[in-house]
């Protein structure tokens, strides 16, 4: 059973999202994400200033034999990306919620968060 | 008494693997009462074929080398000076016995299963070390098509890294090739970017421009410093290319030291025959920064879990099989045979080697520039390295070149007043003479051929002479003797498991018999020495086989045109989408540009939509592998303005005859659109079904599957279409040597045959079966695949069969339930390693599944030790479900198992070393060993290492 952190908020694209005190998100994928794609060995971030749009693609990620888009889970801007998954791929599926970290996110319109879902009903997509 | 006189065995019977007592025994198992019975319950009553194909009957092995024989006399072998990019080469004929001509090499498969494929990984290794030096850049992959369609993916590559311009433009040399330039004008068409050929000298690098093509040296001989060039490309944000020429090079300053982004060309002349046209492998290197644009297959050193290096294919998600409408390119076939002999042609000469080649060619070059300036002749370029560009009276060329034809020479003639000449290896003082008495119209020399040596000046400047280093690693300088290169050889073909060992089950891949009587004309001279541009009179012999080659391929798909132009499959693709598009123009049509694909389809048939300037709207499957009719209705109604195809594999990706083809095909035309039908399954239908009889417009067909030409370790392939007559004028042409239709869709290859010296071995394979041969070898592959369906049923579940229980001829085999105890489809393809197989098609056209094709060439001997390898296996599995074997750590887990860990001294795994290494009685008879074990690929994709490693990185084990 993969690790759904109650505290976090998810997309049905496998995004999960943190909100910090001032307002910025911290978006990576969740650690089933990361099991079903295997080892990881390449992350294509967008650069900070890009603007990017709910539901749009901001970024690849590569697995062996697998690739797949990331989804932006708010429109906003990229305020931070993590440049060390460049020399690290594989902290995404050592640590996905911490050192996996992919984007850090300033959004237009902060109720965008509400749309998202909540550990439990994230839980149930993935039927764990 | 009159003698009764036996007739000769024919073909037949040695290419059909089971014996007829077999073939009725196991059609018996299977519940029918003759094999024509089983047929009729396999493939849909309304679309067969009700009578005999329209070919003779089939004929003996000694009967149609006599008929190769005399077609192979009607070709005349001239001096080849044409140059464009096809020299004349020897071929070490350690290397021409040991790997041409050897099934060792030719009939493995491309090297998906690493850790029984290292011999030839470390071949294209090598080949991708050598490209790196030479072109000082330090990306490379192994390899391409050929030079022009190298060129072609150059500019794509550019067109991706380009940031979006309005209206792009893509600046190409007018020293190139000619044939480059036709290619690339057809590819850039497609895509809607504009090609501006010019002088390189007045390229301009405006805010469209994004990138440029030139040639070095050029088509004419020039060497040109093209640093200024580079730097005002550079400058305006464009990319430069340089089509280059791998033997110059070892005299010149290499492309990436003088600031190209990208380097492509052809090796031919490292040992591999002119072939009239092909195949051969081309090259392409590119900087660190762009290799995740790079197309083709790349091979990558990454380690196994012992951590021994170990080499495997990189990057994949680069490529079509995994990206499909966003790869960076449809090349699935590469040309490793011909990579593998051009990397041993490197390894047997080494740098000093090639470079005392490519002096001695310039030499004589340099002689007979002397000699042409002595009888007064104007040479156009000053600096050159083996190519001489030279003015001519317009009255005195054709007495020249009329001089030269008598000599058995052929000149390239540029213009009605330009001759140019392009020396090689082959080529000798006694040749130069030659070609100096037909420039002198036979008069007697004015001077000494010693006076033209001694007169020969420096023709490159020295600005452009080369000062670096190249194939410095020991494996370029290790093999100089003949025993050691044999050696070498013969060492890395013994890691690789060929159809030498085993069945090479692969689905879709048609691992059938490729037989030495159709192997053999492929290494005659007659067919392999002739230059593709050589004039038609010259080449009767071949221009007389493709004839019969095109009739015997029509007849076969039910078509009324054939273009035997493109390269592979993946091309002949791309060639049938650019026919259907040049239809549609013609017709006022030039916005029907959506291409209707199913989700079950290869991702070669979005890569080539999109190559095709396509947007690909993709149609649902249902569970059983089948199109989903209702959602064709409705997408085909949605796009019916502006549908230009659908692209349709048959039998199915998921090996099945489905019944509704004839209403898929009737659906797309009824919405304007045109049927492209993927012709990698043909080998269930010859004979039996025709593509053009059930619907569809244009078809391509996979000679290197069935059509015997042997998949070469990954290539060379073939992939001809076939096309309805409405469709006839818009087949490929070619700029020198006209092939095509009136209103032809472009140049899709280098060469007008694309790679003709291997056309006789499909023209053989249909001569020796003739008609009742290939209706017969059909029916034994559906058999085959029947038999092991049905052997393997009660053990695995098994995926999608038609309306009978039955499949065509491949099956797919679903490993996914065993997941749940952690065994996954790789664990199982290792472990079949471990039997001596190859294992069967991993996770396509389902992931998490197996395909597996028998053909009709292997014997039920065969049949049933594969499918008792795989039944055992299976209880190797129960083991694990039943907690009778460690969940992580068992046979299949850790599979492969090679000879060093089951022979080491520590050995702590629970299960033995015997049931590790022998799992069955064959395998003590005759042992496969994998060379390295499970290879990490995640490791090496990573860290992505493309050339030899250091050779302490093999000491430190």
């Amino acid at each position: 059973m993969s690790n759904v952190p109650a505290d976090l908020k998810y997309t049905k694209d496998h995004e999960y999202v943190r909100a910090d005190a001032a307002g910025v998100l911290t978006v990576g994928i969740t650690d089933f994400a990361q099991g079903e794609l295997g080892d990881v060995v390449f992350v294509n971030l967008p650069k900070p200033g890009d603007r990017v749009a709910a539901h749009q693609p901001f970024g690849t990620i590569e697995a062996v034999k697998a690739v797949s888009e990331l989804f932006s889970p708010v429109t906003g801007m990229v305020a931070e990306i993590n440049g060390a998954l460049d020399g690290d791929p594989a902290a995404v599926n050592r640590d996905p919620y911490g050192d996996g970290w992919m984007v850090r996110l300033k959004p237009d319109d902060p109720k965008e968060l509400n749309e998202l879902l909540d550990a439990g009903a994230y839980r149930n997509q993935i039927g764990e | 008494m009159r003698a009764s006189i036996p007739r000769p065995e024919r073909f037949t019977y040695r290419h059909i693997g089971p014996r007829p007592e077999d073939i009725d025994d196991m059609v018996q198992g299977l519940g029918y009462d003759s094999l024509d019975a089983l047929i009729d319950a396999v493939i849909p009553d309304d679309i067969r074929l009700r009578r005999r194909l329209a070919l003779p009957k089939g004929r003996t092995e000694r009967d149609v080398l006599r008929s190769l024989r005399a077609l192979a006399g009607q070709n005349e072998i001239f001096r080849s000076y044409l140059g464009m990019g096809y020299y004349g080469t020897f071929t070490p004929q350690v290397i021409q016995r040991n790997v041409l001509e050897n099934p060792g090499w030719y009939t493995a498969y491309t090297p998906y299963q690493a850790e029984i494929s290292q011999g030839r990984l470390e071949a294209l290794l090598n080949y991708q070390t050598m490209v790196a030096d030479l072109t000082a850049l330090p990306i490379t992959n192994a390899s391409l098509l050929d030079e022009a369609t190298a060129a072609a993916e150059a500019m794509w590559m550019t067109e991706s890294i380009a940031k979006k311009r309005e209206r792009p433009v893509y600046l190409v040399d007018e020293g190139c090739h000619p044939q480059t330039i036709a290619v690339v004008r057809t590819r850039a068409a497609a895509r809607a970017l504009e090609v501006k050929v010019a002088p390189a000298e007045q390229f301009e690098f405006g805010p469209q421009v994004i990138g440029a093509l030139v040639q070095y040296p050029a088509t004419d001989g020039r060497v040109a410093d093209f640093r200024p060039l580079a730097e005002r490309a550079h400058a305006a944000g464009a990319l430069v290319t340089a089509a280059t020429d791998l033997l110059a090079l070892t005299l010149l300053v290499p492309p990436g030291e003088w600031g190209a982004d990208i380097a492509v060309g052809s090796s031919q002349r490292f040992g591999v025959p002119m072939g009239y046209g092909g195949p051969h492998a081309a090259f392409f290197a590119t900087k660190e920064t762009y290799k995740r644009h790079m197309p083709g297959r790349i091979i990558g050193v990454s380690k196994d879990g012992d951590g021994r290096p170990a080499l495997r294919m990189a990057l994949q998600t680069r490529e079509q099989h995994i990206r499909r409408d966003k790869a960076t390119s449809n090349i699935c076939t590469a040309q490793v045979l011909l990579a593998v002999m051009a990397s041993m042609y490197a390894v047997y000469h080494g740098p000093a080697g090639l470079r005392r080649i490519a002096d001695r060619v310039h030499a004589l070059t340099r002689t007979l520039a002397a000699a042409l300036r002595r009888l007064g002749y104007t040479l156009i370029h000053q600096s050159f390295v083996d190519t001489l560009a030279i003015e001519v009276e317009r009255w005195a060329l054709p007495g020249i070149v009329d001089a030269a034809r008598n000599r058995r020479i052929n000149l390239r003639i540029l213009s009605p007043t330009r001759l140019s000449v392009a020396l090689d290896e082959t080529v000798s003082l006694s040749d130069v003479a030659d070609l100096i008495a037909a420039f002198a119209l036979d008069e007697a020399l004015p001077f000494m051929m010693e006076e033209a040596r001694n007169e020969a000046v420096e023709a490159i400047p020295e600005a452009l002479q080369r000062t670096t280093a190249f194939m410095t690693h020991p494996v370029f300088h290790l093999n100089r003797s003949e025993t050691e290169m044999l050696r070498y050889i013969k060492r890395l073909e013994a890691r690789d498991l060929s159809l030498t060992a085993a069945m090479i089950p692969l689905g879709s891949c048609t691992m059938k018999l490729n037989a030495t009587t159709e192997m053999m004309p492929v290494s005659w001279r007659e067919f392999n020495r002739l230059h593709p541009f050589a004039p038609r009179d010259q080449t009767a012999g071949y221009l007389r086989l493709f004839q019969q080659l095109r009739f015997q391929l029509a007849e076969i798909t039910g078509f009324a045109a054939v273009s035997l132009q493109p390269n592979a499959g993946s091309q002949g693709e791309l060639a049938g989408l650019l026919v259907i598009r040049a239809y549609h123009e013609s017709r006022g049509d030039a916005h029907r540009k959506v291409c209707l694909i199913p989700m079950s389809a290869h991702g070669t048939n979005p890569a080539s939509a999109v190559m095709a300037g396509f947007s690909v709207v993709p149609v649902a499957s249902d569970e059983r592998g089948n199109i989903n009719l209702a959602d064709l209705r409705a997408k085909a109604a949605k796009h019916a303005g502006e549908l230009a195809a659908i692209m349709v594999t048959y039998p199915s990706t998921h090996g099945v005859f489905e019944t509704s083809i004839r209403e898929i095909c009737s659906i797309v035309h009824d919405h304007g659109g045109q049927v492209y039908l993927d012709g990698a399954n043909l080998n269930a239908q010859v004979g039996l079904c025709r593509p053009g009889d059930y619907g569809a417009d244009v078809c391509h067909v996979n000679l290197h599957k069935t059509f015997c030409i042997p998949h070469g370790g990954g290539g060379p392939g073939m992939g001809p279409i076939c096309a309805a007559e409405h469709l006839a004028p818009f087949l490929p042409d070619h700029p020198i040597v006209h092939v095509g239709g009136p209103q032809s869709c472009g140049t899709v290859s280098a060469a007008p045959w694309g790679s003709a010296t291997i056309l006789p071995i499909s023209w053989a394979y249909i001569t020796l079966m003739g008609w009742d041969g290939l209706e017969q070898a059909t029916k034994v592959a559906i058999l085959n695949a029947n038999y092991i369906a049905q052997r393997l049923k009660g053990h695995y579940e098994l995926l999608y069969s038609g309306a009978r229980g039955l499949v065509a001829h491949e099956c797919i085999i679903d490993t996914r339930p065993f997941k749940a105890v952690g065994i996954e489809v790789e664990d199982i393809a290792k472990r079949i390693i471990d039997y001596g197989f190859h294992p069967p098609t991993v996770s396509f056209p389902v992931p998490g599944t197996l395909m597996i094709e028998p053909t009709e060439s292997e014997s039920r001997e065969e049949l049933d030790r594969f499918c008792d390898a795989m039944i055992a296996i299976r209880e190797e599995i129960r083991e694990v479900e039943e907690g009778r074997a460690d969940r992580l750590n068992n046979l299949l887990t850790r599979a492969p198992h090679t000879l060093e860990q089951v022979i080491a001294d520590g050995w702590d795994r629970p299960y033995s070393r015997e049931r590790a290494a022998f799992p069955s009685p064959h395998t003590r008879l005759h042992k496969v060993w994998p060379t390295v074990g499970r290879v990490d690929s995640a490791f090496g994709d990573r860290n992505l290492v493309c050339t030899c490693p250091p050779v302490e990185a093999y000491a430190a084990l």
